[in-house]
Protein backbone atom coordinates (compact mmCIF):
# COMPACT_ATOMS: atom_id res chain seq x y z
CA UNK A 1 0.00 0.00 0.00
CA UNK A 2 1.09 3.50 -0.76
CA UNK A 3 1.36 6.28 2.10
CA UNK A 4 2.56 9.96 1.94
CA UNK A 5 5.61 10.86 3.99
CA UNK A 6 6.68 14.07 4.07
CA UNK A 7 5.07 14.84 0.75
CA UNK A 8 6.99 11.64 -0.57
CA UNK A 9 5.23 8.52 -2.01
CA UNK A 10 6.18 5.72 -0.19
CA UNK A 11 4.94 1.73 -0.42
CA UNK A 12 4.75 0.28 2.88
CA UNK A 13 3.90 -3.31 3.99
CA UNK A 14 -0.03 -4.06 4.70
CA UNK A 15 -0.04 -3.51 8.91
CA UNK A 16 3.25 -1.59 9.42
CA UNK A 17 3.34 0.48 12.01
CA UNK A 18 4.56 4.18 12.41
CA UNK A 19 7.50 1.79 14.47
CA UNK A 20 8.04 0.47 11.06
CA UNK A 21 8.26 3.89 9.31
CA UNK A 22 11.76 5.31 11.10
CA UNK A 23 13.32 1.89 10.12
CA UNK A 24 12.28 2.31 6.66
CA UNK A 25 13.76 6.15 6.65
CA UNK A 26 16.52 5.57 8.95
CA UNK A 27 15.17 7.95 11.58
CA UNK A 28 15.79 8.11 15.33
CA UNK A 29 12.82 8.35 16.93
CA UNK A 30 13.60 10.31 19.58
CA UNK A 31 14.35 13.32 17.55
CA UNK A 32 11.47 14.03 15.67
CA UNK A 33 7.40 14.44 16.02
CA UNK A 34 5.02 12.39 14.11
CA UNK A 35 1.97 13.44 12.87
CA UNK A 36 -0.34 10.89 11.30
CA UNK A 37 -3.88 12.02 9.23
CA UNK A 38 -3.40 15.68 11.49
CA UNK A 39 -3.37 13.79 14.44
CA UNK A 40 0.25 14.27 16.95
CA UNK A 41 0.93 10.29 17.79
CA UNK A 42 2.51 9.86 21.18
CA UNK A 43 5.43 8.13 20.97
CA UNK A 44 4.13 5.46 23.68
CA UNK A 45 1.50 4.72 20.73
CA UNK A 46 4.01 3.93 18.19
CA UNK A 47 3.61 0.47 18.31
CA UNK A 48 0.33 0.20 17.84
CA UNK A 49 -0.66 2.30 15.39
CA UNK A 50 -1.10 0.87 12.41
CA UNK A 51 -1.10 2.74 8.68
CA UNK A 52 -3.64 2.41 6.28
CA UNK A 53 -3.55 2.92 2.42
CA UNK A 54 -3.39 6.81 1.65
CA UNK A 55 -1.74 7.76 4.81
CA UNK A 56 -0.28 10.87 5.66
CA UNK A 57 2.66 11.22 8.07
CA UNK A 58 4.84 13.83 8.78
CA UNK A 59 8.35 13.85 10.27
CA UNK A 60 9.06 17.13 11.96
CA UNK A 61 12.47 17.54 13.97
CA UNK A 62 13.45 20.67 15.24
CA UNK A 63 16.40 23.00 13.26
CA UNK A 64 17.81 26.51 13.71
CA UNK A 65 15.88 29.22 14.13
CA UNK A 66 15.44 32.42 15.34
CA UNK B 1 21.96 43.27 36.06
CA UNK B 2 18.43 42.69 37.99
CA UNK B 3 16.89 39.43 36.68
CA UNK B 4 14.68 39.14 33.92
CA UNK B 5 10.91 37.34 34.92
CA UNK B 6 8.63 36.09 32.67
CA UNK B 7 5.55 34.22 33.20
CA UNK B 8 6.59 32.05 36.49
CA UNK B 9 10.45 31.59 35.35
CA UNK B 10 13.07 33.97 36.33
CA UNK B 11 16.46 34.57 33.95
CA UNK B 12 19.61 36.01 34.51
CA UNK B 13 20.11 37.11 31.21
CA UNK B 14 18.62 39.59 29.19
CA UNK B 15 19.68 38.56 26.03
CA UNK B 16 17.92 35.53 23.61
CA UNK B 17 19.57 33.97 21.02
CA UNK B 18 18.16 32.60 17.83
CA UNK B 19 19.97 29.64 16.23
CA UNK B 20 19.39 29.31 12.82
CA UNK B 21 21.68 30.64 9.66
CA UNK B 22 24.76 29.78 12.12
CA UNK B 23 27.84 28.51 9.60
CA UNK B 24 28.17 25.30 11.91
CA UNK B 25 26.89 23.92 15.33
CA UNK B 26 30.02 24.65 17.17
CA UNK B 27 29.57 28.73 15.92
CA UNK B 28 26.56 28.41 17.23
CA UNK B 29 26.95 27.22 20.65
CA UNK B 30 30.44 29.34 21.04
CA UNK B 31 27.65 32.24 20.60
CA UNK B 32 25.10 30.62 22.74
CA UNK B 33 28.32 30.32 25.53
CA UNK B 34 29.62 33.84 24.73
CA UNK B 35 26.40 35.86 24.74
CA UNK B 36 25.55 34.58 28.05
CA UNK B 37 21.94 33.56 26.87
CA UNK B 38 19.49 31.45 29.05
CA UNK B 39 16.92 31.29 26.52
CA UNK B 40 17.81 29.88 22.40
CA UNK B 41 14.81 29.89 19.94
CA UNK B 42 14.26 27.33 17.32
CA UNK B 43 11.90 26.50 14.64
CA UNK B 44 10.30 22.99 13.71
CA UNK B 45 10.46 21.69 10.25
CA UNK B 46 10.07 18.89 7.58
CA UNK B 47 12.78 15.93 8.50
CA UNK B 48 14.39 15.72 4.63
CA UNK B 49 13.75 11.67 4.33
CA UNK B 50 16.06 11.44 1.74
CA UNK B 51 19.08 12.69 3.44
CA UNK B 52 18.18 12.83 7.39
CA UNK B 53 20.63 14.98 9.73
CA UNK B 54 20.57 14.68 13.67
CA UNK B 55 18.52 17.18 15.54
CA UNK B 56 19.39 20.38 16.46
CA UNK B 57 18.70 19.18 19.61
CA UNK B 58 21.34 16.50 20.37
CA UNK B 59 23.66 19.73 20.34
CA UNK B 60 21.82 21.42 23.00
CA UNK B 61 22.42 21.41 26.90
CA UNK B 62 18.19 21.72 27.71
CA UNK B 63 19.46 21.78 31.87
CA UNK B 64 21.56 25.15 30.93
CA UNK B 65 19.03 26.60 28.17
CA UNK B 66 15.51 26.93 27.84
CA UNK B 67 14.33 25.74 24.27
CA UNK B 68 11.79 28.45 22.92
CA UNK B 69 10.63 26.97 19.69
CA UNK B 70 9.12 29.53 17.17
CA UNK B 71 6.20 29.22 14.94
CA UNK B 72 8.28 30.35 11.99
CA UNK B 73 6.99 29.58 8.56
CA UNK B 74 3.47 30.03 9.50
CA UNK B 75 0.99 32.05 7.42
CA UNK B 76 -2.02 31.32 9.13
CA UNK B 77 -2.71 31.33 13.41
CA UNK B 78 -4.16 27.85 12.48
CA UNK B 79 -0.60 26.66 10.64
CA UNK B 80 1.18 28.60 14.30
CA UNK B 81 -1.19 26.44 16.45
CA UNK B 82 -0.24 23.31 14.77
CA UNK B 83 3.38 24.25 15.24
CA UNK B 84 3.45 25.11 18.72
CA UNK B 85 1.17 22.14 19.79
CA UNK B 86 3.95 20.10 17.89
CA UNK B 87 6.86 21.72 19.45
CA UNK B 88 5.05 20.83 23.10
CA UNK B 89 4.77 16.92 21.79
CA UNK B 90 8.34 17.00 21.08
CA UNK B 91 8.98 17.42 24.77
CA UNK B 92 9.24 21.02 25.32
CA UNK B 93 7.97 23.29 28.23
CA UNK B 94 4.82 25.13 26.80
CA UNK B 95 6.49 27.92 25.56
CA UNK B 96 6.09 29.34 22.45
CA UNK B 97 7.55 32.39 19.93
CA UNK B 98 4.69 32.77 18.22
CA UNK B 99 5.51 34.22 14.49
CA UNK B 100 2.84 34.49 11.63
CA UNK B 101 4.28 35.94 8.76
CA UNK B 102 2.48 35.20 5.61
CA UNK B 103 4.46 37.93 3.60
CA UNK B 104 7.72 36.54 2.16
CA UNK B 105 9.51 39.57 1.52
CA UNK B 106 9.50 41.39 4.51
CA UNK B 107 8.19 38.55 6.89
CA UNK B 108 6.19 40.91 8.80
CA UNK B 109 4.07 39.85 11.45
CA UNK B 110 -0.10 39.62 10.81
CA UNK B 111 -1.49 41.50 13.60
CA UNK B 112 -5.06 39.54 13.21
CA UNK B 113 -3.73 36.22 12.89
CA UNK B 114 -1.09 36.55 16.12
CA UNK B 115 -3.87 37.71 18.33
CA UNK B 116 -6.28 35.23 17.14
CA UNK B 117 -3.61 32.40 17.62
CA UNK B 118 -2.47 34.30 21.04
CA UNK B 119 -6.00 33.79 22.28
CA UNK B 120 -5.97 29.67 21.42
CA UNK B 121 -2.66 28.88 22.82
CA UNK B 122 -3.05 30.41 25.82
CA UNK B 123 -5.84 28.52 26.64
CA UNK B 124 -4.21 25.64 25.60
CA UNK B 125 -1.55 26.34 28.64
CA UNK B 126 0.94 27.75 26.67
CA UNK B 127 3.59 30.75 27.80
CA UNK B 128 2.81 32.85 24.44
CA UNK B 129 5.57 35.39 23.25
CA UNK B 130 4.08 36.83 20.11
CA UNK B 131 6.39 38.73 18.00
CA UNK B 132 4.38 41.77 16.53
CA UNK B 133 4.46 44.92 14.18
CA UNK B 134 5.51 47.58 16.74
CA UNK B 135 1.69 48.34 17.62
CA UNK B 136 0.70 50.02 20.87
CA UNK B 137 -2.89 49.05 20.54
CA UNK B 138 -1.96 45.59 19.61
CA UNK B 139 0.24 45.00 22.20
CA UNK B 140 -2.01 45.78 24.74
CA UNK B 141 -4.49 43.41 22.96
CA UNK B 142 -2.06 40.24 23.24
CA UNK B 143 -1.73 41.03 26.68
CA UNK B 144 -5.40 41.03 27.77
CA UNK B 145 -5.58 37.62 25.68
CA UNK B 146 -2.78 36.83 28.20
CA UNK B 147 0.77 36.90 26.10
CA UNK B 148 3.54 36.51 28.21
CA UNK B 149 5.57 39.13 26.94
CA UNK B 150 5.18 41.39 23.47
CA UNK B 151 7.92 41.19 20.86
CA UNK B 152 7.98 44.13 18.79
CA UNK B 153 10.44 44.28 15.52
CA UNK B 154 13.04 46.56 15.25
CA UNK B 155 13.34 46.52 12.03
CA UNK B 156 12.56 43.67 9.48
CA UNK B 157 13.60 39.77 10.54
CA UNK B 158 17.49 39.50 9.35
CA UNK B 159 18.11 43.44 8.63
CA UNK B 160 20.04 44.38 11.08
CA UNK B 161 18.92 47.94 10.71
CA UNK B 162 18.35 48.96 14.28
CA UNK B 163 16.02 49.97 16.00
CA UNK B 164 13.57 51.95 13.65
CA UNK B 165 10.50 51.36 15.43
CA UNK B 166 12.11 53.50 18.08
CA UNK B 167 8.91 55.74 19.00
CA UNK B 168 6.42 53.28 18.70
CA UNK B 169 8.41 50.84 21.24
CA UNK B 170 8.87 53.60 23.51
CA UNK B 171 4.59 53.87 23.94
CA UNK B 172 4.80 50.13 23.84
CA UNK B 173 7.30 49.66 26.87
CA UNK B 174 5.42 52.85 28.66
CA UNK B 175 2.18 51.16 28.25
CA UNK B 176 3.21 47.55 29.10
CA UNK B 177 2.09 45.13 32.34
CA UNK B 178 4.44 42.16 30.44
CA UNK B 179 8.38 41.96 29.24
CA UNK B 180 9.04 43.95 26.22
CA UNK B 181 11.09 42.03 24.49
CA UNK B 182 12.36 43.68 21.28
CA UNK B 183 12.90 41.19 18.31
CA UNK B 184 13.83 41.41 14.95
CA UNK B 185 16.13 43.86 13.20
CA UNK B 186 18.91 44.94 15.56
CA UNK B 187 21.84 44.41 13.84
CA UNK B 188 24.79 45.94 16.15
CA UNK B 189 25.21 46.34 20.25
CA UNK B 190 24.23 50.07 20.29
CA UNK B 191 20.96 48.86 18.67
CA UNK B 192 20.50 46.76 21.85
CA UNK B 193 21.85 49.31 24.19
CA UNK B 194 19.29 51.71 22.79
CA UNK B 195 16.59 49.03 23.44
CA UNK B 196 17.66 48.19 26.66
CA UNK B 197 18.07 51.96 27.64
CA UNK B 198 14.68 52.84 26.62
CA UNK B 199 13.48 50.04 29.38
CA UNK B 200 12.93 46.85 26.93
CA UNK B 201 13.12 43.97 29.25
CA UNK B 202 14.98 41.92 26.94
CA UNK B 203 16.06 41.77 23.38
CA UNK B 204 16.09 38.59 20.68
CA UNK B 205 18.87 38.57 18.23
CA UNK B 206 19.81 35.67 15.71
CA UNK B 207 21.50 37.30 12.49
CA UNK B 208 23.23 39.69 13.95
CA UNK B 209 25.53 36.99 15.48
CA UNK B 210 25.08 34.22 12.86
CA UNK B 211 25.96 36.54 10.16
CA UNK B 212 29.62 37.70 10.82
CA UNK B 213 32.89 36.05 10.70
CA UNK B 214 32.87 35.54 14.73
CA UNK B 215 30.14 34.78 16.17
CA UNK B 216 31.28 34.25 19.20
CA UNK B 217 33.48 38.16 19.61
CA UNK B 218 30.14 39.30 18.41
CA UNK B 219 27.71 38.03 20.85
CA UNK B 220 30.16 38.90 23.58
CA UNK B 221 29.72 42.37 22.28
CA UNK B 222 26.06 42.35 22.37
CA UNK B 223 25.89 40.84 26.01
CA UNK B 224 28.19 43.56 27.12
CA UNK B 225 25.48 46.17 24.65
CA UNK B 226 22.43 44.66 26.71
CA UNK B 227 24.06 44.86 30.06
CA UNK B 228 25.12 48.45 29.41
CA UNK B 229 21.62 49.47 28.56
CA UNK B 230 19.96 47.83 31.59
CA UNK B 231 22.43 49.13 33.76
CA UNK B 232 21.66 52.84 32.62
CA UNK B 233 17.99 52.13 32.29
CA UNK B 234 17.79 51.21 35.80
CA UNK B 235 20.64 54.34 36.97
CA UNK B 236 18.08 56.65 35.46
CA UNK B 237 19.41 58.48 31.95
CA UNK B 238 19.64 62.11 33.46
CA UNK B 239 16.90 64.55 31.30
CA UNK B 240 17.86 66.37 27.79
CA UNK B 241 18.37 70.64 27.50
CA UNK B 242 18.71 72.83 24.64
CA UNK B 243 21.54 74.67 26.91
CA UNK B 244 24.25 74.21 28.26
CA UNK B 245 24.61 72.92 31.70
CA UNK B 246 28.57 73.32 32.63
CA UNK B 247 30.06 70.65 34.36
CA UNK B 248 32.91 72.81 35.88
CA UNK B 249 32.45 75.10 38.84
CA UNK B 250 31.50 78.38 37.16
CA UNK B 251 33.39 80.52 39.71
CA UNK B 252 36.92 80.91 40.35
CA UNK B 253 38.00 81.69 36.98
CA UNK B 254 41.91 83.17 36.47
CA UNK B 255 40.42 86.90 36.18
CA UNK B 256 38.67 89.44 37.82
CA UNK B 257 35.29 88.94 37.59
CA UNK B 258 33.02 92.22 38.17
Amino acid sequence: MQITINGNDKQVSQHATVTDLFNLVAINPEQVVVEHNGSIISPADYDQTTLNDGDVIELIQFVGGG
Amino acid sequence: MDNLQIANRTFRSRLMVGTGKFSSHQAMLDAMEHSGCDIVTVALRRVDINNPQDSLLSHIDQDRYLLLPNTSGARTAEEAIRLARLARAAGCEPWVKLEVTPDPYYLLPDPVETLKATEVLVKEGFVVLPYMPADPVLAKRLEEAGAATVMPLGAPIGTNRGLLTRDLVAIIIEQAQVPVVVDAGLGAPSHAAEAMEMGAAAVLVNTALADTPDPAAMARAFRKGVEAGREAFCAGIGPKRQQASASSPLTGFLRNES
